[in-house]
């Protein structure tokens, strides 16, 4: 309503704005008791076929929180200017911030408290975990291996992304090459798992081996068939990573071609007129203008790598000393039940972020000051 | 000129050999998926091109009469039991002994041209089974199996996405657009929160999380996954949208404004049509992602077999059939193609969105 009539907020106005709650107050009901029916529906022995219960789900998430937004702006419609004015932004920011709260914020604090307690969370333990963390000659493998991954794996996919950027970038083929690179980005990491499990396949000696890689190593180089994710730690540990470059390669492919194309032709022309060939062209010219871009997709691949769960536990399941932070954390709290372990681990990958964080905030901080 | 045309031939050539590189592990899936599970088990899925290798033509079973301990006389050559069970080679064929001393056949062999190529569809029709499946091969048997029920996996996996990605885009245009555009104090540090997220990794978060699941007794149902996949998706999604939205020029929000239109009826009418480039791009971001996530869903939905989407049902496969190529080849493709779909159907608006969403700050 408009400003003038809520100024004569009367007896009526206020039964009207009692009345506007109602379908924020039913759809509310209705979420809570989707919720209820889908959760049962999901326990019970004799469930609906499971398409009808996707049907409803589908239908009850995602109406649901249509429907939230649309009533909670009839209440506020009907609230005088001011409140209005108010309320508004609890509608428009209120359920984001309810969410990361209820979803990030508060459980990061409990994980922190959780550290410092023992494997049930029942006693205080003080730095226990911390200590076991990064003394125990196990959890030294593991981060070592993470720092293998993060050198090795932002490395490798940088460099890869970069050649591939420069070479599409002069090819009459880029759009197919492009894309034909960029492909891994749409598999799971499960999904890669299996690809190069296959790649690796080891069958016994005497028979033929069916992986490719084996099938090269003894068809060519007449070698004898290995293990490559098995044997040879920690030398396994690069065919790992290799997925994750294979993976990760077409999204630094994709920034870097981006920033490539942003450099000004007249610069590359000029230098070239100059008489420097393509390598002093691209060392001189090239990377100095992208170093932005470089900073930005290693500390994107860095951030994705210290996470690195998937990859690794379909393919060795962490054993044969290729476990890393993101396997170790799994196994400890679920196969071990270590809680405070476990929480600790957490604790350690979410400090090596902090940098990052802090240097993104500053970067938000700049950009709101001009 | 002629240094030109070397350039790019060797520009096209290393870029031709890095992307064969790049799609030969996905092409070797691909390809054998459609193989014959012995041919699978036995030879490498390369042999489906032409290459040349022994291939019997003919089979000489020696009458049983036939004194195995002194020279005989098979196929026109005179040899030892012992020679013939090394192979001997004459005029560009290979005889050899198949078997044991009293019961066997001597193979004569010649180099060809071959590429085995019978395909097959049982593989599939195996990973889409659920209960037991018998699977006919190539050479006349069957082979039964217990299905890896992929179909359902491929439905749970719809239940879980679809949701997931449209509830966390949703919350976060509506978020966006509130703090591009509606004023109120504490903006600004509200939204450095959002910034502040972006790069927690998810472990921090998980435990405590799956404990409010627990609590809830939501633990194994999509629900639990859909909060858990918005509550993880939004920082991005609502830094992704604000960059978009508070782009958008002024005035139109202005002139709206004076017309007396409220922050709802702009949002609705005018920023949503005008964002559906920068909810494109991470609708396909997020579908891409909660599609291919395994963490979250191995998390959430447990062992509970009936709710258990694609990339859990393949990563089971890995644990208890690890060396059943037919199988794992045949699943991973199926899990595939759904994002393999979206993602040739929408390239562009995939790129789009990386670009935006590289968190630079």
């Amino acid at each position: 309503m408009t400003a003038s009539n809520s100024k004569r907020a009367t007896g009526l106005g206020i039964i009207r704005i009692l009345i506007s709650f109602v379908p924020l107050i039913l759809t509310i009901l209705l979420l809570v008791w989707g919720m209820f029916f889908i959760r049962s529906e999901q326990a019970s022995k004799t469930p609906l076929p499971q398409t009808v219960i996707v049907a409803i789900a589908l239908i009850w998430g995602v109406g649901g929180i249509v429907l939230l937004f649309f009533t909670g702006n009839i209440v506020i419609e009907q609230l005088p200017e001011k409140s209005a004015r108010r309320a508004e932004p609890i509608l428009f920011v209120g359920p984001a911030l309810l969410m990361l709260t209820w979803a990030l914020v508060i459980p990061t604090i409990r994980t922190l408290i959780a550290s410092f307690y023992d494997q049930i969370s029942k006693n205080f333990v003080g730095w226990k975990n911390y200590i076991y963390v990064f003394t125990n000659p196990n959890m030294l493998e593991v981060f070592r291996n993470n720092l293998l991954w993060l050198i090795f794996g932002t490395v490798f996919t940088v460099i890869a992304g970069l050649l591939i950027a420069v070479l599409a970038d002069r090819s009459k083929f880029e759009s197919p090459a492009k894309s034909m690179i960029f492909l891994p980005m749409a598999i799971s990491f499960v999904g890669a798992g299996v690809i190069w499990n296959f790649v690796y396949a080891l069958r016994p000696v005497d028979a033929p081996q069916i992986g490719l890689l084996n099938a090269i190593y003894v068809g060519l180089f007449h070698g004898q068939a290995q293990g490559w994710t098995t044997s040879y730690q920690p030398w396994n540990n690069f065919f790992l990573i290799v997925v994750e470059v294979w993976l990760q390669t077409g999204f630094a492919m994709v920034l870097f071609s981006a920033a490539i194309k942003g450099i000004p032709a007249e610069i590359l022309e000029a230098a070239r007129v100059d008489g420097a060939n393509e390598i002093q062209v691209f060392f001189s010219i090239m990377l100095p203008t992208i170093a932005g871009t470089i900073i930005t997709v290693s500390t994107t691949i860095v951030i994705f790598t210290l996470k690195i769960f998937d990859v690794v536990w379909v393919m060795t399941g962490g054993n044969f000393g290729s476990s890393v932070i993101g396997t170790e954390f799994y196994r400890q709290y679920f196969t071990y039940n270590q809680n405070g372990i476990g929480s600790a681990i957490a604790v350690v990958l979410f400090i090596t972020v902090i940098p990052v964080m802090v240097y993104n905030l500053r970067q938000f901080a700049r950009r709101e000051a001009l | 000129m002629k240094s030109k045309l070397l350039n790019s031939l060797l520009v096209n050539g290393s870029l031709a050999l890095i992307c064969l590189l790049w799609t030969i592990p996905t092409f070797g899936l691909l390809i054998s998926s459609f193989r014959d599970r012995i041919d699978i088990s036995n030879t490498g899925w390369w042999d489906v091109f032409p290459h040349q290798d022994w291939v019997s033509v003919q089979k000489i079973v020696p009458a049983p009469t036939v004194d195995r301990y002194s020279p005989m006389t098979l196929g026109g050559i005179t040899a030892t039991f012992e020679q013939f069970e090394a192979g001997i080679s004459k005029d560009g064929k290979k005889y050899i002994w198949i078997g044991n001393r009293r019961i066997g056949y001597l193979d004569v062999e010649e180099y060809k041209w071959i590429s085995d190529t019978t395909f097959t569809l049982e593989n599939y029709k195996q990973v889409l089974a659920s209960g037991t499946y018998t699977a006919k091969l190539a050479n006349g048997t069957t082979d039964t199996n217990q299905g890896s029920d992929m179909a359902s996996g491929f439905l749970n996996s719809l239940a879980v996405t679809i949701p997931a990605t449209v509830i966390p885009i949703a919350i976060a245009a509506f978020a966006a657009y509130g703090f591009a555009w509606v004023k109120f104090p504490g903006r600004k540090m509200l939204f450095a929160l959002v910034v502040g997220l972006l790069v927690v990794p998810l472990q921090i978060a998980l435990i405590p999380l799956l404990q409010n699941f627990v609590a809830l007794h939501l633990n194994g149902t999509f629900l639990a996954v859909w909060m858990a996949h918005t509550g993880f998706g939004l920082p991005l999604a609502t830094y992704l949208l604000f960059n978009y939205i508070s782009e958008l020029p002024r005035d139109v929000f202005e002139a709206a404004h004076v017309d007396g239109a409220s922050h709802f009826k702009i949002f609705t009418r005018l920023v949503l049509p005008l964002s559906v480039p920068a909810l494109a791009s991470f609708a396909i971001f997020q579908f891409l992602w909660v599609w291919n996530d395994y963490l979250v869903a191995l998390v959430f939905l447990g062992g509970g077999s009936q709710n258990q989407v694609l990339t859990q049902r393949l990563a089971n496969l890995v644990g208890s059939f690890g060396q059943n190529w037919e199988l794992l080849t045949a699943a991973a493709f199926f899990s595939m193609i759904v994002p393999l779909i979206v993602f040739f159907s929408l390239q562009r608006y995939f790129v789009r969105g990386l670009l935006a969403g590289s968190v630079k700050g």
